[in-house]
């Protein structure tokens, strides 16, 4: 087997390093945090055991989507060692949206459940207990009696007349944005581009919701400290966001909170929702002891919020010799029950349409959704990778239907340095024409003349 | 069914502690021994994260009722560092940019402790299938193959007389 220990290549900048004095790109420097990780020394949220330590489950809605008739937590307190059992009636600000932070409304989500239970999953009652085995006895003891509503779980049929309404503090089905039922983009006149071209290609594209699952599940450690103030130790991707969103929650100043993170065992987004901390300072504050609340693997996969499943339908006006010239784009964000990070993901997919192709007319409605599913949110580039699936796969597909070579079928239509892009942005700093000529080279592609001899700095070719 | 007095030798030291009847190695070891190396990633023996060598082999302490292995050699990470001197798969995890997040770090770094004892050279096959029940959700599993056919020539280099 061949291999090299540094993942950096020293020989590539050997000669600039010379005579410049700068030492670090092209030098292999250790991991500031490897050795903890080797050791075990490292600290993760899980590893803080403070004495008197109590243990938090949750009750969740056995139901899609229903109204609450009644909750009755009395064999839950009746269980041996259980604390106590909060409700929506125990959180100060129970209802919230965690990018409120940088002015998104409406609050739409109960930290505990009110009157309804919008998907499968959805906390109910928070149970606190002496142990983490009387935790989970205790919320398996609580009896919520349900009136069934009409769930919906699709999209489109979210979006149509007389579908059963998700959301009532959203009013209608999906996100609106600054008073437009979707995010829009408008260039140029696709319709003309249709009847102008030598071919119309449409095709429609599915994903599925992606969870996260990080070997870490997602959990936090609240200690209340002598002076009042509580100590929040978490596995979260955003400590001041998460810091902020607590305490806007608790109504307390944001100063009551201080938060012990930055160790995260797997994040890839799943861990930017404020899920566990709010309600373990509640219950922190309730029994003033120490509470832990962490997800175990089932609630990992089930309820924390994974990518939004999106459809995607993309109508194109192709020219025999390849040239795009309109692309029309249906978007659906599957946001599930709750905005979370959906409606700036649905934005970003907006702004990431047509893709990095120079098209003069384009056309482009993205819905951020609300359905009867489980609240999706953050994951690696959310609103922006489902969308490539989509556009890349569609620029195959019209290669194949020309019978043209891929590469080519990009490189015709790659945006340039200069070009207006649908969002009325000059595209400057572009390289999408060197990468592909580039992959072709390393994958021994053999690309034609006039395909080398393009650039991005250039109309050569075009 | 009351809690009992178990003990084990963990680390070389013999540790005795009260666990509750079907307490598991993984939470004794976590709670009452304050060895914290090893994690819960699924409590169902299914990510590895969880591993520590019982009498070497590997197990999968979230599944093990401690007093099923009342009596046991167990060892663990922290028994790995004894001395403060780290050995040849914790440097050549360091080295080869073996970790990420390191969460599923000791582990890996326990199944490969028991692989390179009972076989000083092994093949990258034998690599991939000695953490083949281990995730990495970081998806680093390059660098942690290379980082334990780098300890393997290590310790091989070491042995050699002079």
């Amino acid at each position: 087997m061949t291999y090299r220990l540094a993942p950096i290549d020293t020989g590539a900048f050997a000669a600039e390093r010379d005579d410049t004095g700068l030492t670090v790109v092209g030098s292999v420097v250790q991991r500031s945090d490897a050795r903890g990780h080797v050791t075990g020394r490292t600290e993760f949220f899980e590893d803080v055991a403070p004495p008197r330590l109590a243990h938090l489950k949750m009750h969740r809605s056995a139901r899609h989507h229903a109204r609450i008739a009644g909750v009755d937590v009395t064999a839950a307190l009746a269980v041996p060692g259980v604390l106590r059992v909060l409700t929506h009636a125990d959180v100060p600000n129970n209802v919230y949206t965690v990018l409120k932070l940088i002015g998104v409304e409406p609050d739409d989500e109960p930290v505990l459940a009110v009157d309804k239970v919008r998907y499968l999953g959805e906390p109910v009652c928070a149970v606190i207990a002496e142990t983490e085995a009387a935790a989970l006895d205790g919320a398996a003891a609580v009896e919520v009696s349900y009136e069934d509503l009409p769930h919906v779980l699709d999209v489109e049929e979210a979006l149509e007349e007389g579908a059963p309404l998700v959301n009532e503090y959203q009013g209608q089905n999906h996100f609106v944005y600054e008073g437009h039922h979707c995010r829009r983009i408008r260039f140029g006149d696709v319709e003309a581009a249709f009847a102008r071209a030598d071919h119309v290609f449409e095709w429609r594209y599915q994903s599925s919701p992606i969870e996260q699952a990080p070997v870490e599940t997602t959990g936090c450690v609240v200690v209340p400290q002598a002076d009042g103030r509580l100590r929040i130790h978490s596995d979260t991707q955003a400590c001041f966001f998460t810091l902020d969103n607590t305490a806007l929650i608790l109504g307390t100043p944001f100063n009551r909170l201080r938060i012990v993170g930055g160790t995260v065992g797997g994040g890839f987004g799943g861990k930017v929702d404020v899920v566990v901390e709010p309600i373990a300072c509640v219950a922190a504050m309730a029994v003033d002891r120490p509470v832990k609340f962490v997800y175990d693997r089932a609630e990992e996969m089930q309820v924390s919020s994974p990518r939004a499943a999106e459809r995607i339908v993309i109508k194109d006006a192709v020219m025999d010799d390849g040239r795009v010239t309109g692309r029309k784009v249906t978007l659906y964000v599957d946001a599930g029950a709750y905005a979370r990070h959906s409606p700036y993901g649905t934005t970003k997919a907006a702004a990431h349409l047509p893709g990095p192709y120079s098209i003069p007319n384009v056309w482009a409605d993205c819905h951020c959704v609300f359905t009867n599913r489980t609240p999706s949110s953050a994951m690696r580039g959310f609103g922006v990778t489902i969308a490539d699936f989509a556009l890349e796969s569609q620029m195959d597909r019209i290669a194949r239907a020309l019978g043209m070579d891929p590469l080519r079928l990009r490189l015709i239509n790659a945006y340039r340095d200069g070009d207006v892009k649908a969002h009325r942005k000059i595209a400057e700093g572009t390289a999408l024409v060197e990468v592909i000529q580039k992959a072709a080279e390393l994958a021994g592609h053999d690309l034609p003349e006039d395909c080398r001899r393009m650039s991005s700095t250039t109309r050569e070719g075009l | 069914m009351p809690s009992q007095i178990v003990s084990l030798v963990v680390n070389g030291e013999r540790r005795e502690f009260i666990a509750a009847p079907g307490a598991t190695l993984l939470a004794c070891l976590r709670e009452s021994l304050g060895l914290i190396a090893a994690k819960r990633g699924c409590a169902q023996g299914a990510c590895g994260t969880c591993t520590v060598l019982v009498e070497g082999r590997p197990e999968a302490s979230c599944l093990v009722p401690v007093e099923t292995v009342a009596g046991a050699s167990v060892r663990t990470l922290e028994g790995v560092t004894a001395g403060g001197e780290l050995d040849e798969v914790q440097s050549a995890f360091i080295d080869c940019f073996a970790t990420q997040c390191g969460f599923c770090t000791s582990g890996m770094i326990m199944v490969a402790e028991a692989l390179l004892e009972r076989n000083p050279d092994p093949s990258e096959d034998d690599v991939i299938e000695a953490v083949s029940g281990n995730v990495c959700r970081c998806t680093g599993y390059r660098p942690i193959v290379i980082a334990i056919m780098e300890a393997a020539r290590r310790r091989r280099e070491r042995a050699v007389p002079r």
